[in-house]
C-alpha cells in the first residue's frame, strides 16, 4: 500500500475531525484564557499588605461612608461604610469605581496654563509659584481697576469650608458674586422659607414613611442621596409600603413601583392640588389642627374653586377615579409623605410645585414628624470670624449680584441658570471666573449659550482634578486632589432629616503635582496682601479645617462622621397660601420652549443612576454598564412610543435627528411602550466632550438641547422639557 | 459530459478509496485517543499530599462530624483546612502505628511546621466565597460542592494544571467539562447554574396607552421577589 498525498491529506482531516470531538481545543482555550490572566504583566494588585481606610465618598451630594481597601500603598477596592448614618454598607456603581477617578487617565497632573486657543487643548505645564503669580496677578489688576466685583466663582454648593472659603475670598476681595450649582434643594430651601418662615433645607424621614408618592423624582435613580434611597426603597418593598410614581415615562423607580401614574408633564402642581381638593372635600385630614393654621382659609378656597377632581384630569390626564382613590389612599395612610423634584433632581423646577406638595404634606399633617418632612437647619460649625473689608471690598460686595439673584429675585441666593444670558445679551460682565467642583459648561442648560458666555470671560480658572469641559475650556488649571487624596468636610446630604457632618481623608498620597483647593485659595489670598491676606489667618486647609470643626475634629478623624450640634430642627408657622401661591389661582403649566407647529413632540429628560450628570462624568466600568436601550455605540437612544413613531415612519434601531429651538443631534430610535405618546426622552449624562476616550464622545448632550425657562417667583430654572421635532435620517 | 464525473470514476477505479477512508479512520482514531487520554495525562502534573489523610476514621472518632474540625471561627469567617494547632489537640503524640501519622507527628507536630495540604477546591484570588452565606443562611451541604469528602479513606492524588497552576476539582474530573452531579466541578458556570435557577423573577409588563391621552395608572402585580441572583452589587459580590 502506498502512502501518497491523498493518504496523508485523509489522515489529517481524520485528526482534525477527531480533534474537533476531544475536549482538546475547547479545554485548551478555557485554559489558555486563565493562564494568559495570569501573565505576569497583567495589571493585578501586588501582594502586600491589606488594610482599610474609612473616608466619605464626595463624588456626588449623596456623602456615602466609603471604606477603601488598600495593598501596601495601592488603593484596590471602595466599599461602602458599614454603620454609616447614610448609606450603612451600602454603595452605588459610581462609588465603586472611584479608583478609576484617581488613577485613570483623566486626572489633571499638574497646574497648566493654556498654551493655544481657548478649548484648543494645548497647555504649558507650569510650577505652583507661577500658577498662584498668574491668579494674584490678575485678581490685582481687576481690583486696581475698581472692577472687583467683575469677579465671581461658580462652585458646587454653599455648604462646607471649600465652598465658603471661596465665598469668603470673594467678600475680602470685593465681589458678591459667589455662585453655585443649581439643584432642587434651592427649591425646596425657598420653599421652606416661604412656607415655613424658616432657613432650612428639606429632609425626608424616607424609612419611617409608609406611603411615598413621588411626583417623578427618580427615588432608585439617582435622587436625594442616593444609595440611602434604594436602601429605603428595598426597606419599603421588605415591609409592604407602598411606592407611587408619577410621571410620564415609566423610568426605572416607575417600574419598581407599586403603582404608576402617567401624566402630563408639567402638571404635577395641579395633582398635587386636586389631591388636596379630595382630601379637603371629604375631610380626610385633622381639621381641628389645620383649620386655624395661617392661609388655610385662602389655600381651601383656591383648592376648592380651582382645582376640582374632573378640572384636575382634564389638565393632568390622569382620570378622576384614579385622582379621588389616590388621595384617599394617601390621606388614609399613617404616615404618607409626598416627594418632589423631577430625575436626580439637577433642575430646581416649578416652585408651585413644591409649594402645592409641601402643602399636602401639611394637610396631611407629617411636617417635622415621624415619616415626614423636616426642616433642617443648616449647620453652624463655620464660625469663622467677621472679614474685616477694605474699602474697596465694602464697595465691591453692595453690588448688583449679575445673575440678579436677591435684587431681580429677592429669594433666590444665585441664579447660575441666568448668567449666560446676562453676559450673552451685554446686560452683565464678568472679568474672571472661579470654577470648582463643577462642570457647568457640560451640565448647565443650553451649554452652547454657556461656553459662549465664558468665551466673554477674559479669565477663566479652573480647579477641577479632571480635563471636563470646563477646564477644558479655561485659562488655568489649578488642579484639586482627588477626593481619595484628600481632607475635606462633607456636609449634611441632600435630603437627609437629620444633619450629619463626614469628613473624606486621604486615603492615599496624591497622585500627581496638584494641591487641595482651600489651600490654593488660602495661597492666592496671603498672596494678595493686605485685609485679603488678614481674612485667611491659616497655615493650610487642614489647618483651617481642624480649627473650624474644633471639638468634632477628634471625633470625626475616629468616627468618619459626627452629628451637628445645630440639630434641632427648624421650627416656624405653617403658611399655607404664600403670597407666591396666588400664582396658582390660575392653573398653566410651566411653558416649554419652542412652537408646535415647527416642533410638534415635546422632548423631556430622564436620569439614570447608571449617567452621572454632574460634575463627575462616568468612569469607565459605569458607562460599561450602560443599556443598549440608552446608549448604543455612538449614539443616544431616544425613548419613542410605537404609535409616535409609526406616524413618523420610525423603526426600532434606527436613526433619526433631533431638533429643538436649542439645538439638534443625531440618535438612535428606541420604541417604548413606557413613554406617552407625542413625548419622546433622552438620557442625561452622555455627549461629553471632554474626558477621556471612555467618556468622550459617546451619545448626545441633553443640555445642548435645551435652554433654561425662568421661574417667575424664584428665578430658578423651571424647565422640564423643551418642544422638539424627529426626523428620520 | 462533465469532466469532474470523469475524474471521479478514474480515482475509484484506481482502487485508492480504501486507503484515504483507512487513514481518516486512522487520523480520527489517533485524535480521539490523544484527546480523550494523552491530553489529560499531559495536562495535569500529580502531586501526593503530604500526609495521606484517613476522613473516615477522624469522622469516627470526633463528636461534631465535619464541623469539628471545618469549623465557623466566631466572626462568621470559615477556618477551612484545620490549622496545626487543631491537629495538635489530639496529636501531641501519636496516638498509634499508623505510619502516616507517625511521619505527621516526627516531621509536623514535633517541629511545628504547618503541613502544605494541597487544596482541591482552591479557587483563584479573585474569588471572593463565603462559606456562612451558602452553609448558614441557605443552608446547603458541605457535600453540594464537595461530594462525598468525608467518606474517603485516602487522600486523593491532588493534580495541577500545567496551564493555569488550578486544581483539576475546578474544571472537574471529566475530561470534557460535563457532569452529572453538582459537586463534580466548580467553574463559574457552576456557581450561576445555582444563582441563576433559584431566582424568581417578576417581570413588568408594558402598557398600552389609551387613546384618549387619559393614562390609566398601571399597578404592577406583585410577586415574591426572593432572589439567590447577586442583583445588587452584580459581578463584586464573588469576585473583590
Ligand atoms: S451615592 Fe454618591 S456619595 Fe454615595 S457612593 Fe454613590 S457617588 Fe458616592
Amino acid at each position: 500500500m502506498k502512502i501518497g498525498r491523498r493518504s496523508f491529506l485523509s489522515f489529517v482531516i481524520g485528526g482534525a475531525a477527531g480533534t474537533a470531538i476531544t475536549p482538546l481545543p475547547w479545554k485548551l482555550m478555557d485554559d489558555v484564557s486563565i493562564w494568559s490572566q495570569n501573565w505576569p504583566w497583567t495589571p493585578v494588585p501586588p501582594d502586600g499588605e491589606y488594610s482599610y481606610v474609612n473616608s466619605v465618598c464626595a463624588l456626588c451630594p449623596g456623602g456615602c461612608g466609603i471604606t477603601v481597601r488598600k495593598v501596601d500603598d495601592r488603593a484596590v477596592k471602595i466599599e461602602g461604610m458599614k454603620g454609616y448614618p447614610v448609606n450603612d454598607g451600602g454603595i452605588c456603581v459610581l462609588g465603586l469605581s472611584g479608583l478609576q477617578l484617581l488613577y485613570g487617565p483623566t486626572r489633571v497632573k499638574s497646574p497648566l496654563k493654556r498654551a493655544g486657543e481657548r478649548g484648543e487643548g494645548k497647555w504649558e505645564k507650569i510650577s505652583w509659584d507661577e500658577a498662584i503669580f498668574e491668579v494674584t496677578k490678575k485678581l490685582s489688576d481687576i481690583r486696581s481697576n475698581g472692577e472687583s466685583h467683575a469677579v465671581g466663582s461658580i462652585v458646587s454648593s454653599d455648604s462646607g469650608t471649600v465652598p465658603n472659603l471661596f465665598k469668603r475670598f470673594l467678600t475680602a476681595y470685593g465681589s458678591p458674586n459667589f455662585m453655585t450649582m443649581p439643584s432642587i434643594q434651592d427649591s425646596y430651601e425657598m420653599t421652606m422659607q416661604l412656607m415655613q418662615g424658616v432657613s432650612a433645607k428639606a429632609g425626608f424621614d424616607a424609612e419611617n414613611a409608609d406611603f411615598i408618592l413621588s411626583f417623578g423624582s427618580g427615588i432608585i435613580d439617582g435622587w436625594g442621596s442616593p444609595v440611602r434611597m434604594f436602601k429605603a426603597n428595598s426597606a419599603w418593598k421588605a415591609n409592604g409600603k407602598k411606592v407611587i410614581q408619577i410621571e410620564p415615562r415609566l423610568s426605572n423607580t416607575a417600574a419598581k413601583s407599586d403603582k404608576w401614574i402617567p401624566i402630563k408633564p408639567g402638571t404635577e402642581a395641579a395633582l398635587a392640588l386636586g389631591l388636596a381638593n379630595v382630601i379637603i372635600k371629604e375631610s380626610l385630614y385633622n381639621k381641628e389642627k389645620i383649620d386655624s393654621q395661617s392661609g388655610f382659609d385662602a389655600f381651601k378656597k383656591l383648592v376648592l374653586n380651582e382645582y376640582s377632581t374632573d378640572k384636575v384630569s382634564n389638565i393632568t390626564g390622569i382620570n378622576s377615579t384614579a385622582i379621588v382613590s389616590l388621595a384617599k389612599t394617601f390621606a388614609r395612610a399613617s404616615k404618607p409623605l409626598a416627594i418632589c423634584g423631577r430625575g436626580q433632581g439637577s433642575i430646581p423646577g416649578s416652585l408651585n410645585e413644591f409649594m402645592a406638595v409641601h402643602a399636602l404634606n401639611a394637610l396631611v399633617g407629617n411636617i417635622n414628624k415621624k415619616g415626614g418632612v423636616w426642616a433642617v437647619p443648616e449647620t453652624d460649625y463655620i464660625k469663622w470670624s467677621k472679614v474685616e473689608m477694605d474699602e474697596t471690598a465694602t464697595n465691591g460686595v453692595q453690588k448688583e449680584r449679575i445673575d440678579g439673584a436677591g435684587s431681580e429675585y429677592p429669594h433666590a441666593k444665585s441664579l447660575l441658570n441666568r448668567l449666560a444670558e446676562v453676559i450673552n445679551s451685554g446686560d452683565g460682565a464678568l472679568e474672571a471666573l472661579f470654577v470648582a467642583g463643577a462642570n457647568p459648561l457640560y451640565s448647565m442648560p443650553d451649554s452652547k449659550a454657556i461656553k459662549k458666555a465664558f468665551g466673554n470671560i477674559a479669565f477663566v480658572v479652573s480647579f477641577s482634578s479632571y480635563m471636563d469641559e470646563t477646564a477644558s475650556n479655561a485659562d488655568l488649571i489649578l488642579p484639586n486632589h482627588v477626593y481619595l487624596e484628600r481632607y475635606e468636610d462633607v456636609p449634611t446630604p441632600a435630603g437627609l432629616q437629620k444633619n450629619v457632618i463626614g469628613l473624606t481623608r486621604p486615603v492615599v498620597k496624591p497622585q500627581f503635582n496638584t494641591k487641595n483647593v482651600g489651600d490654593t485659595i488660602i495661597l492666592i489670598a496671603k498672596a494678595l496682601g493686605g485685609r485679603i491676606a488678614d481674612a485667611f489667618p491659616w497655615n493650610s486647609y487642614e489647618a483651617c479645617l481642624e480649627e473650624t470643626l474644633g471639638a468634632k475634629w477628634g471625633e470625626l478623624v475616629e468616627n468618619g462622621f459626627c452629628s451637628d450640634s445645630n440639630s434641632k430642627v427648624a421650627t416656624g408657622k405653617f403658611d399655607f397660601y404664600p403670597k407666591a401661591m396666588e400664582s396658582l389661582s390660575d392653573f398653566s403649566p410651566v411653558n416649554v420652549e419652542g412652537s408646535m407647529a415647527s416642533y410638534p413632540l415635546v422632548l423631556i429628560p430622564y436620569d439614570s443612576i447608571r449617567l452621572s450628570n454632574g460634575y463627575i462624568g462616568d468612569p469607565p466600568f459605569v458607562i460599561k454598564t450602560v443599556e443598549d436601550t440608552v446608549l448604543k455605540g455612538k449614539y443616544a437612544c431616544v425613548d419613542v412610543n410605537p404609535k409616535t413613531g409609526k406616524e413618523i415612519g420610525l423603526t426600532e434601531g434606527g436613526y433619526a435627528s433631533i431638533h429643538t429651538p436649542r439645538g439638534r443631534a443625531v440618535v438612535k430610535v428606541h420604541l417604548y411602550e413606557g413613554i406617552m405618546p407625542g413625548i419622546v426622552a433622552l438620557p442625561r449624562g452622555l455627549g461629553h466632550t471632554a474626558y477621556d476616550k471612555y467618556l468622550a464622545g459617546k451619545g448626545c448632550n441633553f443640555n445642548e438641547l435645551i435652554g433654561p425657562v425662568e421661574d417667575p417667583v424664584s428665578g430658578f430654572d423651571a424647565a422640564w422639557g423643551i418642544r422638539a421635532r424627529l426626523t428620520k435620517v | 459530459m462533465s469532466t469532474q464525473d470523469d475524474k471521479a470514476k478514474e480515482v475509484s477505479a484506481d482502487g485508492a478509496t480504501g486507503p484515504i477512508i483507512l487513514f481518516f479512520i486512522l487520523g480520527l482514531a489517533a485524535s480521539l485517543v490523544l484527546g480523550w487520554v494523552i491530553f489529560p495525562k499531559l495536562l495535569y502534573s500529580q502531586k501526593k499530599q503530604p500526609i495521606d489523610f484517613n476522613h473516615v476514621l477522624h469522622v469516627e472518632a470526633v463528636e461534631d462530624g465535619c464541623e469539628s474540625c471545618h469549623f465557623f471561627r466566631e466572626d462568621g469567617s470559615f477556618s477551612g483546612i484545620p490549622k496545626l494547632a487543631q491537629c495538635v489537640d489530639c496529636h501531641e503524640e501519636a496516638q498509634g502505628e499508623d505510619p502516616n501519622e507517625i511521619k505527621f507527628v516526627e516531621e509536623y507536630v514535633a517541629n511545628g511546621r504547618e503541613v502544605p495540604w494541597l487544596v482541591y477546591a482552591r479557587q483563584p484570588d479573585c474569588v471572593f466565597f463565603s462559606h456562612a452565606a451558602h452553609v448558614k443562611k441557605a443552608e446547603m451541604d458541605c457535600g453540594t460542592c464537595h461530594g462525598h469528602i468525608g467518606e474517603s479513606k485516602h487522600s486523593r492524588v491532588y493534580e495541577k494544571n500545567r496551564i493555569t497552576g488550578y486544581s483539576r476539582d475546578i474544571w472537574g474530573k471529566n475530561i470534557s467539562g460535563l457532569r452529572k452531579y453538582t459537586w463534580e466541578r466548580m467553574k463559574m458556570d457552576d456557581c450561576a447554574e445555582c444563582h441563576a435557577t433559584k431566582e424568581i423573577k417578576t417581570d413588568v409588563e408594558t402598557l398600552p396607552w389609551p387613546l384618549n391621552w387619559a393614562p390609566l395608572p398601571y399597578e404592577k402585580q406583585t410577586g415574591n421577589q426572593a432572589s439567590v441572583k447577586t442583583v445588587k452589587e452584580a459581578c463584586f459580590v464573588c469576585h473583590k
